[in-house]
């Protein structure tokens, strides 16, 4: 029995890791592009912001709240068609990226957004008293100073992606959530359950102590 | 250099800039004064134009700061460097990338920002500091790299938001002396706001009070100090009259400079044959003058007598009121 689930570990978890991987790596790098263009829009329309423009901030801000407001699984389910219409199908990993890019970029520009709200205003007054242009001010200046703080983010959006592709798991995309819930909760093999879990603790702690050292040496 | 005529502005219905006057000549060292919340500091960005106000004329060079638009306001803003309360600089990089800043937005040439970034940290006299973070450097060092980012493009002017306001006494007065030799070297015309009162007898030539929103008054700081208008002494933090007398007649006495030394006191004793008490007096220095104030007290039946004595021998005097 011992070497059967062995076996299985090897056979079974393994492959799904790399599943699991694949679609936290897509996934995050999708929505760190989209979130840092959709951050910047919202620093800049903010009334407080380098050109302000109510209309087009509070539309966008309000997207991003109702997406947010979506529980994971529910988001899933809701954008099939949506998914289907851009990868083809809604079973597996590429179908599973899409809902976790949709609900990774809206957290993930609220985490950029509130990091270089955070960058010193005076620090701003100052560049546009030297004649910074405003793309100047965003790429060379705000952007700059706000990286170890986006860095600190991206970290702690990687993990709750992480958790995310687990419950995409519930629903055919594969991947550790995927082992996790077949063996462990309908078939009850704990040797799968808890490996799974395990091999879950590991990447969470890999991905955190990454992220403070990059935050430490960033900053 | 800077012409501002019946300046007004708003926020909602607060009136934070009412009808301002001035005018700002090239070399001056212009001091703007006031308790916080009087408009100093939003009068001072209307001249770069990061504030913009509601009616009335700024004119910079002749030309009126409003009219500005887009790549012009970025233009016209090289010439004019500005320093901050809390230095403002990027705190991952270091003092010599946040010099070349401005240079790069400027897209000069590197060979050019390297010798420029040289010459400026020389000038502020922190060359050793060329690569270390602002959050190695003391208060007074950040402000060096402040003003040598201010100066990069070399401007015309520099203005100064409570530059010294976060900083100790003598690091305040190294920086301002470091302000007094930019002013006179490289003959950069320097508008300073602070609410600290030493400032602007350090440095400035001239001087105008604001209180809320209105410059109550202005001029040559000496004339200013030695007429010694009620909002100065409010600033001051002298119009407590608690120590004084509250008996007789309290009088208060400025003089300048030539007066100080000339016996003053004795001279007043002999020719009035009165008896007179010293109650208060203070000297002190403005830039290279020196300014004296005394309060004394007489017998109110012989403040004719005094008074006359004053007008004949031309003094500033004022009667103060009685202590409690």
């Amino acid at each position: 029995m011992g070497h059967n689930n062995l076996e299985l570990l090897t056979q079974i978890v393994i492959p799904e890791l790399g599943k699991t991987l694949y679609m936290v790596a897509f996934s995050t790098l999708l929505s760190t592009i989209f979130g840092f263009g959709l951050a910047i829009l919202l620093v800049i329309t903010d009334e407080n912001g380098l050109s302000p423009n109510k209309l087009f901030y509070q539309a966008l801000d309000t997207i991003i709240n109702i997406v947010r407001s979506f529980p994971f699984i529910i988001l899933i389910v809701a954008l099939i068609p949506f998914t289907r219409l851009i990868v083809g199908t809604s079973i597996g990993s590429n179908a599973a990226i899409v809902p976790l890019v949709i609900a990774g970029s809206s957290f993930i520009t609220r985490i950029i957004e509130s990091s270089l709200k955070e960058v010193d205003n005076g620090l701003i007054e100052a560049a546009k008293s030297f004649g910074a242009s405003n793309f100047q001010i965003i790429f060379k200046i705000m952007i700059v100073e706000a990286i170890p703080s986006i860095v600190s983010g991206i970290t702690f959006a990687i993990i709750l992606l992480l958790g995310a592709t687990a419950m995409a798991g519930a629903v055919g995309a594969g991947g550790l959530g995927t082992v996790a819930l077949t063996y462990g909760y309908q078939v009850f093999n704990d040797t799968i359950m808890y490996g799974t879990v395990i091999i879950l603790i590991i990447i969470v702690q890999v991905i955190q102590t990454t992220g403070n050292i990059l935050y430490r040496k960033l900053s | 250099m800077i012409k501002i005529t019946n300046l007004s502005k708003s926020f909602g219905e607060l009136k934070v800039l009412d009808d301002i006057n001035l005018n700002i000549k090239s070399g001056d060292i212009y001091g703007l004064i006031g308790q916080s919340g009087a408009g100093k500091s939003t009068l001072l960005r209307c001249i770069n134009g990061l504030e913009t106000y509601d009616s009335g004329t700024l004119k910079v060079e002749n030309l009126e700061v409003k009219d500005y638009e887009g790549k012009e306001i970025r233009k016209f803003r090289k010439d004019i460097g500005m320093i901050f309360q809390h230095f403002s600089l990027m705190e991952r990089k270091t003092a010599y990338q946040n010099i070349a800043l401005p240079l790069e937005c400027w897209g000069y040439k590197n060979d050019e920002i390297d010798r420029r970034v040289r010459e400026l940290l020389n000038l502020v006299g922190i060359e050793e500091k060329i690569d270390v973070k602002p959050r190695c450097l003391s208060g007074g060092q950040k402000q060096r790299v402040a003003i040598a980012r201010a100066l990069a493009l070399k401007p015309k002017m520099l203005l100064c938001d409570e530059a010294t306001s976060a900083l100790d006494p003598r690091t305040m007065k190294s920086i301002l002396s470091l302000l007094r030799e930019i002013n006179e070297k490289l003959d950069i015309t320097i508008v300073v706001v602070t609410h600290q009162m030493p400032v602007i007898k350090q440095v400035c030539n001239k001087v105008a009070v604001l209180d809320k929103g209105e410059i109550v008054v202005k001029g040559e700081v000496g004339e200013v100090f030695l007429n010694q208008p009620d909002v100065l002494r409010k600033l001051l933090g002298e119009e407590d009259n608690n120590e004084l007398p509250c008996e007789g007649v309290n009088v208060r006495i400025t003089y300048s400079r030539e007066e100080v030394g000339s016996a003053l006191l004795a001279r007043m004793a002999r020719s009035l044959d009165l008896d007179f008490s010293l109650v208060w007096g203070k000297l002190e220095k403005y830039r290279e003058d020196t300014l004296g104030s005394i309060v004394i007290n007489i017998d109110q039946k012989n403040e004719s007598i005094l008074f006359n004595y004053l007008n004949d021998i031309n003094l500033n005097w004022e009667v103060m009121e009685n202590g409690p």
